[in-house]
């Protein structure tokens, strides 16, 4: 039902030239579960790259093998040029790290705990500076207990930004914020990128993958099953919209509608069912739509549901593996 | 800018201090509870006159004989009576006439109960004629250094030693662990060495201020002794200090919840509450432990902060315990290097 086909789109770098990060053959297994699964990847200098998929998809473990936290079982990877093998310490002074669920210590001030990572680095911002740029200002001797989500994790980028590095990765910036905050945080992602940062994130939400990243990877189960800009994948799923419907009687009484009928359709590019909800991707709204519905009424079915949207990551990934981002 | 303030180490130092400092209970634990136990047991532990032992005799006759001895209180009861009494604790003693004598009912495993077996005997074997045999004279002393309190103090010392850094050391690093703190540390150029220096560090000087206020305290209010160099008792301090912060390294190197730290951590100490002589000499427990009980690092450091507050000696005389706390602070700190975790 799905035609999944890893959809692999232009290189933007070459061996010569491997770019900010560059992973080869990366495989990474715990006990029995292979978390990572021969995974290779270019990022180039400047881009906002995003690893999206659902939980348990291996996005955590391949930021920590780049972030030389966690050591991959096989593989190379190279961060501006560098390894980790060979440059630790050169490293960590030129890349910024946000990890999931860190907790500063809650008695310590926003700017005690700035002054600390700042130390850590030979040079970088001061603190009025990394204040300014997390929007803290107002909460600098603020303790971090009292502190929002929003807050905390602004404080987190902070603590990652203090060093001015090259490279930074965020693993799941906006998990459990409020849309507010997650908005807020966006915005300083992209002050970020427009600052010619080069970015790493994950996050398993699609409207923060297409709004956010100039290219992202889909992966599952440890692979990469997709890799291009947000539109070239979007445009992948074969058509720009969505229509979703459900239908009562029929000949045999049951809803059983005939996929052939459908797909024979001109401007209909994939037909799938999920739980009950017929799922048509569609390039030209305004003729395909009148032509389903004859198709149905021909059939002496009813519809009960019918709604369109435009295609998004979300469509892909349902198209590329028969399940929704958020099933597990 | 100086240079100081822009230090890792420095920072990392500080950031502690802060921590500690914010912590209430934890100012409570270091700082006062010592000082609570030990005015608790000064006052329990006060070395005053022997108390008067509360008897009782059958007869009038008895009673005047017994309370010409001014150690002992008597009344007359009958047999009845005076067993009800003992029973319950009001008196020690019941002198009961006999045909041809007297019965003293008392109980011997008791010591004032013994004491007042023979303060009584000696009223009533006086009152019935009996001369001195030996002229006997009193000269009292009442020694500084041999009292209860001073022989406290010193335990009470090293065993708040031990509590403050292992659970200054321990539960701090667990902590980071379990919120990631300590994962994010080590993502960042932080030296990790500094990390773990950073604690000895403030130890050292939280250090300073817990011993002298303790000690201070001991000083004026129980006028407790210093008959050693108070240089050496100053190093024996240090020494027992990073002995156990060591210890406490080793407990949190592997620990990933606060519950599992508090649990080895109460798990290494209350032995040693118990073996290494806080409160009574460890020489009471039975021969065949007591290479185990020496070998503990409290009763090494108790027994070296006693030699030097209450008997005046100096290091020289000290090599046992010393050798055993430097052993303490080496071999805790290999095997943790070793198998510390830091996420």
């Amino acid at each position: 039902m799905t035609d999944s086909k890893p959809v692999v789109l232009h290189r933007l770098t070459t061996d010569e030239n491997p770019g900010a990060l560059s992973l080869r053959g990366i495989r990474k297994t715990y006990a029995d579960v292979v978390a990572v699964d021969g995974l290779d990847l270019e990022v180039a200098y400047g881009e906002c790259f995003g690893l999206l998929g659902p939980n348990g998809a291996g996005k955590t473990t391949t930021i920590e093998i780049c972030e030389g936290l966690t050591p991959a079982d096989v593989g190379t990877v190279t961060l501006l040029g560098l390894t980790w093998e060979t440059s630790p310490v050169e490293l960590r002074h030129q890349i910024g790290i946000q990890l999931q669920q860190t907790e500063f210590p809650a008695k310590l001030t926003v700017e005690e705990t700035l002054r600390l990572f700042r130390s850590f680095y030979r040079s970088g911002l001061s603190l009025d500076e990394s204040t300014e740029q997390a929007q803290l200002e107002e909460k600098r001797s603020a303790r971090v207990g009292r502190l929002s989500g929003g807050q905390k994790q602004r404080l987190a980028m902070a603590c990652a930004l203090v060093g001015n590095p090259k490279l930074l990765f965020l693993d799941e910036p906006t998990t459990g914020l409020d849309p507010q905050a997650r908005r807020h945080l966006w915005d300083l992602v992209d002050q970020l990128k427009h600052a010619g940062r080069t970015i790493i994130l994950t996050t398993h939400y699609m409207d923060e993958a297409e709004r956010l990243c100039d290219r992202v990877a889909i992966m599952d189960h440890g692979r990469v099953i997709a890799l291009g800009t947000p539109q070239q994948l979007i445009a992948s799923v074969g058509g720009d919209h969505i229509v979703e419907f459900a239908v009562t009687g029929g000949a045999a009484g049951d809803g059983g509608v005939n996929p052939a009928l459908l797909t024979a359709i001109p401007g209909i590019q994939s037909h799938r069912v999920d739980a009950g909800v017929h799922q048509l991707s569609v390039t030209e709204m305004h003729t395909t739509v009148p032509r389903i519905f004859s198709a149905l009424r021909e059939q002496g079915l009813h519809l009960s549901e019918f709604r369109t949207h435009s295609a998004t990551l979300e469509d892909v990934f349902v198209g590329l593996t028969g399940r929704n981002l958020r099933d597990e | 800018m100086n240079n100081l303030e822009e230090s890792s180490l420095y920072q990392l130092t500080i950031t502690r201090f802060l921590l500690f400092l914010r912590e209430p209970e934890a100012i409570f634990w270091v700082f006062l509870f010592p000082i609570l136990l030990a005015v608790g047991l000064g006052i329990a532990f006060r070395n005053r006159p022997a108390d008067v032992l509360q008897v009782a005799a059958t007869t009038p006759q008895l009673t005047a004989a017994l309370n010409r001895d001014k150690g002992l209180t008597a009344s007359t009861m009958d047999e009845a009576q005076g067993t009800h009494e003992l029973a319950t604790g009001q008196i020690l003693l019941l002198a009961i006439e006999r045909p041809g004598g007297v019965t003293y009912k008392y109980d011997d495993t008791n010591p004032d109960a013994h004491t007042a077996r023979l303060v009584a005997d000696r009223a009533i074997q006086i009152a019935s004629g009996q001369r001195e045999a030996l002229p006997a004279q009193n000269q009292l002393v009442h020694e500084t250094g041999a009292r209860y309190i001073d022989f406290v103090v010193p335990g009470l010392l090293g065993m708040n030693l031990m509590g403050s850094a292992m659970w200054g050391l321990g539960f701090s690093i667990v902590e980071a662990r379990q919120k990631k703190l300590l994962k994010r540390m080590v993502a960042s150029p932080m030296p990790r060495w500094q990390y773990l220096m950073s604690f000895l560090l403030s130890r050292l000087v939280m250090l300073v201020v817990e011993v002298v206020v303790f000690l201070g305290f001991a000083r004026l209010v129980f006028g407790v002794p210093f008959r050693g160099s108070l240089w050496e008792l100053g190093f024996l301090c240090v020494l027992t200090s990073l002995s156990f912060s060591t210890l406490g390294l080793l407990v949190a190197s592997r620990a990933q919840t606060m519950e599992a730290a508090s649990g080895l951590m109460n798990l290494v100490m209350l032995p040693m509450w118990i073996l290494s002589g806080v409160f009574f000499s460890a020489t009471r427990f039975p021969s065949v432990v007591q290479p185990i009980v020496r070998a503990l690092p409290l009763t090494a450091a108790i027994d070296a902060l006693r030699g030097n507050m209450l008997q005046g000696m100096n290091l020289s005389q000290q090599v046992a315990p010393v050798v055993i706390l430097f052993a303490w602070l080496v071999v805790p700190f290999m095997v943790s290097l070793r198998i510390f975790r830091w996420r």
